[in-house]
């Protein structure tokens, strides 16, 4: 008889006792998070060879495909990416992070039922309708523009479904405290997760504000909502759902720091108060995306840029001294002293997992965090709107930052969760080296193009007669950067695939460790944790870090002080 | 531990370098907040987002009438580099006075002489779509809208011929989409 108890330690729980950390795992929610991820690195799988046909139609000198179908594949890329692969991942993370952690159970089968099969009856429909050539409006769908109905139901079928998920989410956390399943404060890993939650709901809720009357009128029941009122209420969807990727991303990094090496938060108190910055501070930053939008005034925008920004910008700040703050205590108490840096050689480079935090971080801070600021500052937003610059900042936060600290995950998840050890193992250790350099290149690419005025979302720039030489060569710089990332994906994915159906089974043993350096003689774990002061090397980056920022910062200021004036 | 629920108290403010990193933070945040209200009072390059509602006939009569009254000749494209920019009414407006851009599936109508150093009242909006303001090479983008007019009061400062770009997904002709703005 199954137990009506949530706590997963329960007799008659449907749980296993996982064979390589001793932690709980519930079966429900394994098999939730193993149906979300495949399905999620499907949609991955797609965006990517879009993405590819996208890489090599902006290298003018391939210019691959015909302007149809490149307009219609960036539609179908950006969703496919940023809202399908992002969100099936983030519920696979949402079922993990409320139920192994504290020993509970997963909430509700049925509800994750239910909640899957919109997600993915919504996401099939929205694909439909695109590749059929009815919906080639981007993903941004901005009025006037109009798709076929079908388009915007199936992106409300994945909004309501992954709202029901999250409804999941939130309902274990409360049984799980109720039925006393764990005693204590949730990790942080749980934490950085209801942080995540919290936000996609006032996200997705922006989302059927928008979408629900966009969609009315498509079917001719209702007349056109406002161009400007959709762009305010949809970004409120699409930018905060970038702090859902933030504060996912975050807990990966804080997770899989914590699985390598042992990491923990050098200070509790702070790195969670950081996520409750993200909750607080993060609801009016659409404004960044209607910089230079009519009818919006100068007061709202600078406000709302920087009171809601800067105290993001804060947390973000704080997450990228306390990971890597985490990691130099981890390896200096595993006794790697040697001056500043001498821990950072011994890091475990060829555990994938690893690499792919370590370049999630550093990709996300120093290229996608510094030039987001900037491009979202009031007035710099002049000389970038609209440009490449845009896709040159998103795909070094929401790519190099987030995929990549996913990818990072699955070398876990799957081993874990699938309960197979991965194959092509000397592939996966190169895999985020290739993802994350190609990502770099084709971002490079992106913002010195935009630097010089190339737009966003154009399919060729000659007609316009105005961009030289050297704008067609970053753009080919774009798409060798694009062909490598793309390179990285296919090896990802086809790893993942490939190990669920031919790696070597587990069962009750423990997964096959991917590399952690050991503890030398003499070290003492915890030996640090009253020292204040043993993060050197950390400063010393985070230093750097700030001094990038702010050359960066002016540099643009100086550059809109070239422009003509304009009030 | 990251992974299992803490147990023991694990509330204590920052100390040692994460209290100097802290302070960093949050000092560079604070300048940066501070610069866009400073550069909005002292700085040249601002974006108000002055507009007044218009509906598109309005606004394409408006432009109709300025075509009229301050015409000053054709300009032709000598380049056959794109189809759909082959000629239009070039406009002189008076220097202070109001200029009108037309944006249209696929065009920025007229082509506008300025001259450097006066201040003009251009109005962008839309007959029928999103359309992108983007001047090249300058490097100045702009958001058009259908509805709205858009007004940005602005002075030339470098002589030339200036291409305005579309940069907003406007339909199948969205890349061949400019126009031309020429500074004596
Ligand atoms: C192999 C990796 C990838 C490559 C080579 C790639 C390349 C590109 C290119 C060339 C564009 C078109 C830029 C333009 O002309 O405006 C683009 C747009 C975009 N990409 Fe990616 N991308 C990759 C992965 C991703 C991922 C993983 C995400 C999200 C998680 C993503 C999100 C987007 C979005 C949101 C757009 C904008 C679509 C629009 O303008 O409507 N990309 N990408
Ligand atoms: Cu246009
Ligand atoms: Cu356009």
């Amino acid at each position: 008889m199954a137990s009506s108890s949530h706590n997963l330690a329960a007799p008659g729980t449907p749980g296993r006792v996982c064979g390589t950390t001793g932690l709980h795992v519930c079966l429900d929610a394994q098999r939730f998070i193993k149906l979300n991820a495949v399905v999620g690195i499907v949609f991955l799988l797609l965006g990517g060879i879009a993405a590819l046909g996208l890489a090599l139609t902006r290298w003018q000198t391939v210019h691959l495909l015909p302007a149809e179908w490149f307009y219609r594949i960036l539609t179908f890329h950006g969703l496919n990416m940023l809202i399908f692969w992002i969100l099936f991942f983030e519920i696979a993370i949402l079922y993990f992070a409320c139920t192994t952690p504290l020993n509970a159970r997963l909430y509700s089968r049925k509800i994750a039922w239910v909640s899957f099969l919109m997600m993915l009856v919504g996401a099939v429909m929205t694909d439909t309708v695109i590749i059929g050539g009815k919906a080639d409006v981007m993903m941004t769908s901005y009025l006037p523009l109009l798709a076929h109905p079908g388009f915007y139901l199936g992106i409300i079928l994945v909004a309501v479904g992954t709202l029901i998920g999250v409804f999941n989410f939130f309902a274990t956390l409360y049984v799980a405290k109720r039925d006393g399943a764990y005693t204590g404060s949730v990790p942080i890993v749980t934490f950085g997760a209801t942080a995540a939650a919290i936000i996609a709901v006032v996200t997705l809720l922006h989302g059927a504000i928008v979408m629900i009357p966009t969609f009315t009128y498509s079917m001719g029941w209702t007349s056109q909502p406002d161009p400007e009122w959709y762009r305010l209420i949809w970004w409120g969807l699409g930018h905060q759902s970038q702090q859902v990727n933030v504060c996912a991303m975050v807990s990966v990094w804080y997770l899989l720091s914590h699985i390598v090496l042992g990491a923990r938060p050098i200070n509790e108190a702070v790195c969670r108060t950081a996520f409750v910055l993200y909750i607080l501070f993060i609801n009016l930053a659409s404004a960044h995306h209607l910089l230079v939008d009519p009818g919006v005034g100068a007061t709202w925008k600078i406000w709302n840029t920087s009171y809601a920004m800067y105290l993001a910008v804060l947390a973000s700040m704080i997450h990228g001294f306390t990971v890597p703050a985490g990691v130099e205590i981890a390896m200096r108490e595993k006794g790697y002293t040697s001056g500043i840096f001498g821990w950072v050689t011994a890091l475990p480079w060829r555990n994938p997992a690893f690499s792919a935090t370590v370049l999630s971080v550093v990709i996300f801070g120093f290229l996608g965090g510094i030039t987001g600021v900037t491009l979202g500052t009031q007035q710099i937003n002049i000389i970038a709107h609209n440009t490449l610059r845009i896709p040159g900042h998103f795909h070094v936060t929401v790519v190099g930052g987030t995929t990549l600290a996913f990818m990072g995950l699955a070398y876990y998840v799957v081993p874990l969760i699938f309960q197979r050890d991965f194959i092509g193992r000397g592939w996966a250790r190169a895999q985020p080296w290739i993802f994350g350099g190609g990502i770099t290149m084709l971002s490079l690419g992106m913002s010195f193009a935009g630097s010089m005025g190339v737009s966003r979302r154009s399919w060729d720039i000659d007609a316009q007669g105005v961009y030289g030489p050297a704008a067609h060569l970053w753009l080919g710089v774009l798409g060798i950067g694009g062909v490598l990332a793309f390179t990285g994906l296919l090896i990802f994915a086809l790893l993942c695939v490939g190990t669920l159906f031919f790696g070597a089974k587990i069962q009750d043993r423990a997964m096959t460790d991917w590399g952690t350096p050991p503890a030398l003689a003499g070290s003492q774990a915890g030996s640090l944790a009253h020292d204040h002061y043993a993060t050197k090397g950390t400063m010393a980056l985070s230093l750097v870090f700030l001094a990038c920022f702010a050359i960066y910062y002016f540099a643009n200021w100086k550059a809109l002080a070239d422009v003509w004036p304009v009030r | 531990m990251s992974l299992r629920p803490l147990t023991s108290p694990w509330f204590h403010g920052p100390a040692g370098h994460e209290k100097i990193w802290l302070g960093c933070a949050l000092l560079w945040c604070f300048v940066m907040s501070l610069m866009m209200p400073y550069w909005h009072f002292r700085g040249k390059q601002n974006s108000t987002g002055e507009a007044y509602t218009v509906a598109p006939v309005a606004y394409l009569a408006r432009a109709e009438a300025f075509v009229k009254s301050n015409r000053v000749g054709t300009w032709k494209n000598q380049a056959s580099n794109n189809p759909l920019l082959t000629e239009l009414p070039l406009v002189e407006p008076a220097p202070g006075g109001d200029a009108y851009l037309v944006a249209r599936m696929w065009q920025w109508y007229p082509a506008l002489r300025l001259h450097v150093g006066e201040t003009y009242r251009l109005h962008l909006s839309s007959l029928d779509l999103q359309h992108g303001f983007s001047l090249q090479p300058l490097n100045m983008n702009f958001q058009v809208i259908p509805g709205y007019d858009h007004v940005l009061t602005i002075t030339p400062t470098s002589r030339g011929e200036f291409t305005i770009v579309c940069n907003e997904f406007c339909g199948m002709g969205h890349h061949l989409m400019s126009g031309k703005i020429f500074v004596e």
